[in-house]
Formats: structure tokens, C-alpha cells, sequence
């Protein structure tokens, strides 16, 4: 129940985020300058957090993925459903720990 | 006495005399792609993510140079545009999916899809027309901000 409403929220965020990065990405062809610009506020810190919750929402929008596929089409699926859903969180929490300090030392670091 | 009962044959089809009542297998076919396109969006979305956030000096690096020396190689150009046409479909049957379960006014419904339709358009072509006109080195572009190949 609630993995199926956190797919729907984090489905929702990255849809969303999608619909602006097309646009910001679109700056391109505007000039470099522009580009340059408006990639340039997602540097700041706020906005680097921000990256990191999306990161979060589409690392588990993915596994998660990966889980309601293997409950459709693999036959012992249901029976381990809630297995599954331990092993979604486990590697969510490999994979932000993997990513955050990397992606937060880029952000907060010095030069 | 006995009384005699008409009995269809067993596993005679069932008439319709009213209007055919589904829409053929559309939902089926939507239920399959989000699967099938979910698979390699995992791919492709892992991969860009860690080329232009892990790889080198992630979120820092990016820049018009930076993207400019990724769409020189057709193998990104076709990354990109397959990402963005497998999420834009994937994430708008999701809303589609959503605006159904959540929206229960008839008019609110059309209205949203509208409102879907038109942002799913919109984002498809103009991201498909930025990789396939996208000019690295423009004329008059200030050198620093350029990739290094366009002074070559």
C-alpha cells in the first residue's frame, strides 16, 4: 500500500522535474550564455539538495519498478512481495550511499 | 408433467444487442509498455545520471561545453532521444493513469488531459528538435564558453 503510493509520488515529482529539464536543456540552442546561466543556479546549494531528493525519488521510482514487474511476471512474485520490498530499501540505501557524498562534496565542496 | 426450459448450449458467446461496451486492448497494451519501457528507462536514466552527476566533477562540470562535447557523439544523441521519448510516454500514461483514479468530474478529467496532451507535445518535439538542430560551436559564441574542439 504504501509503496504503491510513494511509486505514485516520486513518479509524479520526476514527471514534473522532466517536463522543466526538457526546457532548461532547450537553453542550448538559445545560446551558450543562457545555457550557462540558468544551469548555473542549479549549482547552488539549495538546488543541490534539491538533485539529491530527485536522485532518491527516481532510485526508488526504479527499484520499486523493478519489483512490481517481478510481482507481475514472476511466479513466486506475490509470495515474496514483502521480501522484495526489504531488498527495494536496501539497495535504495546502497545506492544513495554510494551517490550523496560524491554528489554532496560536487555541491558543497571548495574548487 | 414436466415442463420444458430453453437452455442455451454451454459456452454459446453472449449477445450484445447495445453498443460494444470496451475499447479494445488499449489498456492492455499500456499496462506492457509501462513495464517493457520501465526496464530500459532504468538503463538509460542510471547512465546519464552517473556521467553527468558521479562521473568526472558531476553537477560542477555541466555547462554548454560540457553538453556540446556529449551530443559530438551520436551514441549520446540516441541515448537522449530515446530517453526522452520512453519517459515522456511512460510518465504521461502515469499521469493519464492518476488524473483517472483522482479526477472524477467528467470536465475536470477532459481538462486535465488536455492540459497532458499538450505538455507531453510541447516537451516531445522541442527536446527532439534541440538534439537534432543542436549547433556546438555557434557563430559569434564567446570561445571560453565553447568546446575545445570548435577552435580546431
Amino acid at each position: 500500500m504504501w509503496s504503491w503510493v510513494a511509486h505514485r509520488v516520486t513518479g509524479v515529482l520526476i514527471f514534473f522535474f522532466l517536463l522543466v529539464h526538457v526546457l532548461d536543456t532547450s537553453l542550448v540552442r538559445v545560446s551558450p550564455e543562457a545555457y550557462n546561466a540558468v544551469i548555473g543556479s542549479y549549482k547552488n546549494p539549495v538546488m543541490g539538495l534539491g538533485e539529491a531528493g530527485l536522485v532518491a525519488a527516481i532510485v526508488f521510482h526504479a527499484f520499486n519498478g523493478i519489483r512490481i514487474i517481478l510481482v507481475d511476471f514472476w511466479a513466486k512474485g506475490p509470495k515474496y512481495q514483502r521480501v522484495m520490498l526489504w531488498v527495494v530499501i536496501g539497495l535504495f540505501v546502497v545506492t544513495m550511499a554510494g551517490f550523496l557524498p560524491r554528489h554532496l562534496m560536487n555541491v558543497f565542496g571548495g574548487k | 408433467m414436466t415442463s420444458i426450459t430453453s437452455i442455451p448450449a454451454p459456452r454459446s458467446p453472449r449477445v450484445r444487442t447495445s453498443r460494444r461496451t470496451t475499447r479494445g486492448n488499449f489498456e492492455l497494451y499500456g499496462w506492457i509498455f509501462m513495464r517493457v519501457s520501465g526496464v530500459v528507462l532504468v538503463v538509460l536514466i542510471f547512465g546519464h545520471l552517473f556521467t553527468n552527476l558521479i562521473a568526472g566533477q558531476g553537477i560542477k562540470a555541466i555547462d554548454f561545453g560540457f553538453v556540446a562535447g556529449k551530443w559530438a557523439s551520436p551514441l549520446w544523441q540516441v541515448w537522449d532521444l530515446f530517453m526522452l521519448w520512453l519517459a515522456m510516454i511512460h510518465g504521461s500514461n502515469g499521469v493519464r493513469t492518476i488524473i483517472n483514479d483522482y479526477a472524477e468530474r467528467d470536465h475536470t478529467r477532459l481538462v486535465l488531459k488536455i492540459v497532458l496532451v499538450a505538455a507531453f507535445l510541447i516537451t516531445v518535439v522541442l527536446g527532439t528538435l534541440v538534439i537534432f538542430t543542436f549547433d556546438p560551436c555557434p557563430a559569434g559564441g564567446p570561445i571560453n564558453l565553447l568546446p575545445s574542439f570548435c577552435s580546431a
